[in-house]
C-alpha cells in the first residue's frame, strides 16, 4: 500500500493535495452549529450530480414527452421515484443549506478581510445555484415550470431598447417552448453543474488557503503556536476532529432530509407545487403564478417597485442589486469586529431587521398582493393600495438601507473588546 | 446566545402574525373519508373509476398491471377491470380524443393519472358530492365546489338529480356562521342585493337515485381513495421505507456521536 502511494505521489501530488485541503489543515477548535452548512451543501452538490445523472437516463427534454417522462421515471423506472424525490427535495435543502451558511457568514462576520476572496466565490455559487436552479425547474414541463419561466425570461424583456430582442434570444424562440426545454436542458445538466462545481474548489482552495474564521471572529493564525503539538493555540487538525464532527452533522441531516423525502415530498406545496401535476399550457395562464420558495423574497422585491416612467425595469434592477450586493459586504462592514458576540446593538438590530424583512418578503413573494386586503378608501396617500404591497415596499427598503447604512452604523458600532483566545 | 433568542422569538411571533387567513372563503368542504392502506376501498374505487370516469378521462400514465399494488390479481385486473386493451401492461387510455372532448364538454376533460395531486383528496371529494339540476348550465347540471364546470353529472343515476338549496342571510358573518352550523359541503355566494346566499346540495325526494346518500358519500370516497393512490402509487411504499431508513439513521447517529464524543475529549 506505502508502495503504491508512494509511485502516485512521484507521479501526482496526491498525499500533498489531501494534507493541504484537509488532512493537515488546521481549523479553530470552537465551530458550532452554524459551520455544519459548509459540508453539507457540499453533499447535497453531490446528491444532485449522482441523482440528476440518474434522472438523465429516463427523462426526456421534449414539450411534447418531459411531463409524460417524469411520470415515467415516479412510476415504471426501478427507484425512479427515490431517485426524483431525492433530485426535487434536494433542489429545495441546497437553498435551506446555503442560506443557512450565507447567514453565518453575516453572523460571524466571515466575509471580513482576509476573507474577500473566499466570500466572493461563495456569491458566485450563490448566483450559480440560482441559475442552476431555475433552468432545472422549467424541466418537469408543468404548468409552474412554464409559466414561472416565462414571468422570469420576460424580466429580460423590459429592459430598455435590447429587451425584446434579449428575452427572444433567452428563448430561442417567442414564447417558451420546446427550443428552449431544450436549451435549458443543457444548462441544467451541463454548462451550470460544471461552473458550479469549478467554483466550489474554487471556494476550498480559497477557504483552505486563508484559514477558517470562527464564533468569536479570532485570526488563530495570529496566535503563537503551541510548542507540544505544533499547532496554533486554538487551532485542531480538521482531520480527525472536524471529520468525525461533520459526520455527525450529516448523519443528522439526512435524517431531516429523509423525513422531508418519504414523508412530505411535496412540503405542503412548496418543494413540489400542485400546479406542477399540470402538464404546461401555453394557452392556459394560471390565477397565480408564483416563484419557487427560495426565489420569492427577490420576487416580492421585484413586485414592490412600482412601475416608473411606463417600465417595469426598476423593478428588475432592483432585483439585481438585492442579490449582488452581497458581493459588496467585505467593504461595506466597517466594523472594528468580526463577530456578532463583540458587536454592539446596532448591527445585532440591523442584522435582525434584515431577516425580518427577508423572510417577510419570502412570504409575500407567495402569495398574492391581495392577500391582507386594502386600507380603506378614506386613508390618505395609503387609501385603497393593497396592504401587503406597502408592507412588501417598507420591508425592501429596510433589505437595502441594512446595506447601504452598514459602512455608516457598523463604524458607530459600541463594540466589545475581543479577547486573545476563543472561548 | 441572547440575540439568537432574541431573533428566534421575533420570527415566531411573525410565523403567528402570518398565520391568519384571508377570510371569506367561499366554500366549505368535508375532509375526505379515506385511508390509504384500505385495499378493499381501493379495489372499490378501482371498479368506480373504470366504470364511470375511463370513458372521457384517460389515466395514461397508470397501467393496469400496477392494480396488483392493491391486492388485485393478473386474473382479476384481466377480467373485472380491463375493457379497452386486453394487454395487462398498457396505460389507462380512452378512446375519445382531445379534439372531441373539446367539442363535445367546451373544455377537453383532463387525464387523471395525477388528479389528485392537483386537486387533492378532499376537492375530488366535495366536487363529486358537489353536483346538482340547473337548467340555466349547457349540461343542464352545475357544481357548487366548480361552478359552471363543463362536466355533466355522470353520476347521477346513483344520486337521482340534486337540488341546490339557497338560503339568504343579511351578512357575510350571519351567513358564515350559518355555513359553519351546516355539516358537510356548503358555499357562500354574495347576493345581488349586498345579502349572502348559503347553498348546500340536497336529494329530490320525487327523483332518488339507485343509492341512498350515505351509500353515494361511500362510492366516492372509494373513488376519491383510489385517485389518490393512482397519483402516487409508490406512496405506501415511500412511507414504509421512510420508517425503515429514519430507524437506521437513528441508532446510525448514536454511533457516530458516541465515536465523535471519544475522538473529542482530549479537546479543550
Amino acid at each position: 500500500m506505502e508502495k503504491l502511494l508512494n509511485w502516485i505521489d512521484a507521479r501526482f501530488p496526491l498525499t500533498s493535495l489531501w494534507e493541504s485541503q484537509w488532512g493537515k489543515y488546521v481549523a479553530p477548535r470552537n465551530f458550532n452549529f452554524w459551520y455544519y452548512f459548509g459540508s453539507l451543501a457540499t453533499l447535497v452538490l453531490v446528491m444532485q450530480i449522482v441523482t440528476g445523472i440518474f434522472l438523465t437516463m429516463n427523462y426526456k427534454p421534449d414539450a411534447e414527452k418531459a411531463f409524460g417522462s417524469v411520470e415515467y421515471i415516479m412510476r415504471d423506472v426501478q427507484w425512479g421515484w427515490l431517485i426524483r424525490y431525492m433530485h426535487s427535495t434536494g433542489a429545495s435543502m441546497f437553498f435551506v443549506v446555503v442560506y443557512l451558511h450565507m447567514f453565518r457568514g453575516l453572523m460571524y462576520g466571515s466575509y471580513r478581510k482576509p476573507r474577500e476572496l473566499l466570500w466572493i466565490f461563495g456569491c458566485l455559487i450563490y448566483l450559480t445555484l440560482m441559475g442552476e436552479a431555475f433552468f432545472g425547474y422549467l424541466l418537469p414541463w408543468g404548468q409552474m415550470s412554464y409559466w414561472g419561466a416565462q414571468v422570469i425570461v420576460n424580466l429580460f424583456s423590459t429592459v430598455p431598447i435590447i429587451g425584446e430582442g434579449l428575452g427572444t434570444w433567452i428563448r430561442g424562440d417567442y414564447t417558451i417552448s420546446d427550443i428552449t426545454l431544450n436549451r435549458f436542458f443543457a444548462f441544467h445538466v451541463i454548462a451550470f453543474p460544471l461552473v458550479l462545481l469549478g467554483l466550489v474548489a474554487a471556494h476550498l482552495m480559497a477557504l483552505h488557503e486563508v484559514g477558517s474564521s470562527n464564533p468569536d471572529g479570532i485570526e488563530i493564525k495570529k496566535q503563537p503556536k503551541d510548542p507540544a503539538t505544533g499547532l496554533y493555540l486554538d487551532g485542531i487538525n480538521s482531520h480527525p476532529y472536524y471529520t468525525i464532527k461533520d459526520i455527525v452533522g450529516v448523519v443528522f441531516f439526512l435524517a431531516v432530509f429523509s423525513a422531508i423525502m418519504f414523508f412530505l415530498p411535496e412540503m405542503g406545496g412548496y418543494f413540489l407545487e400542485a400546479n406542477n401535476f399540470i402538464p404546461a399550457d401555453p394557452l392556459k395562464t394560471p390565477e397565480h403564478i408564483a416563484p419557487v420558495w427560495y426565489f420569492t423574497p427577490y420576487y416580492a422585491i421585484l413586485r414592490a417597485v412600482p412601475s416608473f416612467m411606463d417600465s417595469q425595469f426598476w423593478g428588475v434592477i432592483a432585483m439585481g442589486v438585492a442579490v449582488m450586493i452581497f458581493f459588496f459586504l467585505p467593504w461595506l462592514d466597517k466594523g472594528a469586529v468580526k463577530s456578532i458576540r463583540y458587536r454592539g446593538t446596532l448591527y445585532k438590530s440591523w442584522l435582525a431587521a434584515f431577516v425580518v424583512s427577508f423572510l417577510v418578503l419570502g412570504y409575500l413573494g407567495v402569495v398574492p398582493v391581495t392577500v391582507w386586503g386594502q386600507f380603506p378608501e378614506s386613508w390618505p396617500i395609503l387609501g385603497g393600495a393593497d396592504k401587503a404591497t406597502v408592507v412588501a415596499r417598507l420591508l425592501t427598503v429596510v433589505y437595502f438601507l441594512f446595506f447601504f447604512l452598514m459602512p455608516w452604523y457598523t463604524r458607530r458600532d459600541r463594540t466589545k473588546p475581543v479577547p486573545e483566545r476563543v472561548r | 446566545m441572547r440575540t439568537m433568542k432574541t431573533i428566534a422569538t421575533l420570527l415566531s411571533l411573525l410565523a403567528c402574525s402570518l398565520a391568519f387567513a384571508s377570510g371569506g372563503a367561499d366554500v366549505r368542504m368535508d375532509p375526505a373519508p379515506i385511508h390509504r392502506l384500505d385495499a378493499e376501498s381501493l379495489q372499490r374505487g378501482a371498479r368506480n373509476f373504470v366504470n364511470y370516469c375511463l370513458n372521457c378521462h384517460s389515466a395514461k400514465y397508470m397501467r393496469y398491471e400496477r392494480l396488483k399494488d392493491i391486492g388485485l390479481t393478473e386474473q382479476q385486473i384481466k377480467d373485472n377491470l380491463m375493457f379497452a386493451t386486453d394487454k395487462i401492461g398498457s396505460t389507462m387510455t380512452v378512446a375519445m380524443t382531445p379534439a372531441e372532448g373539446k367539442a363535445w364538454f367546451g373544455a377537453v376533460p383532463p387525464d387523471l393519472s395525477v388528479e389528485a395531486r392537483v386537486r387533492g383528496a378532499d376537492w375530488l371529494y366535495n366536487y363529486l358530492l358537489g353536483f346538482y339540476r340547473d337548467g340555466s348550465t349547457p349540461t343542464g347540471w352545475n357544481n357548487l365546489v366548480f361552478p359552471n364546470v363543463g362536466m355533466p353529472h355522470v353520476l347521477w343515476t346513483l344520486t337521482g338529480p340534486n337540488t341546490v338549496v339557497s338560503t339568504e342571510f343579511e351578512d357575510h358573518e350571519k351567513a358564515s356562521a350559518a355555513a359553519i352550523a351546516k355539516k358537510g359541503l356548503v358555499r357562500v355566494d354574495p347576493a345581488p342585493n349586498g345579502k349572502y346566499f348559503v347553498r348546500t346540495v340536497q336529494a329530490d325526494p320525487n327523483a332518488q337515485g339507485s343509492m341512498t346518500p350515505a351509500q353515494y358519500q361511500a362510492f366516492v370516497a372509494d373513488l376519491v381513495n383510489y385517485m389518490d393512490y393512482m397519483a402516487e402509487p409508490t406512496r405506501n411504499e415511500r412511507v414504509r421505507l421512510g420508517i425503515v431508513v429514519l430507524l437506521y439513521l437513528g441508532v446510525l447517529f448514536v454511533l457516530v456521536y458516541a465515536l465523535k464524543r471519544m475522538y473529542w475529549k482530549d479537546v479543550h
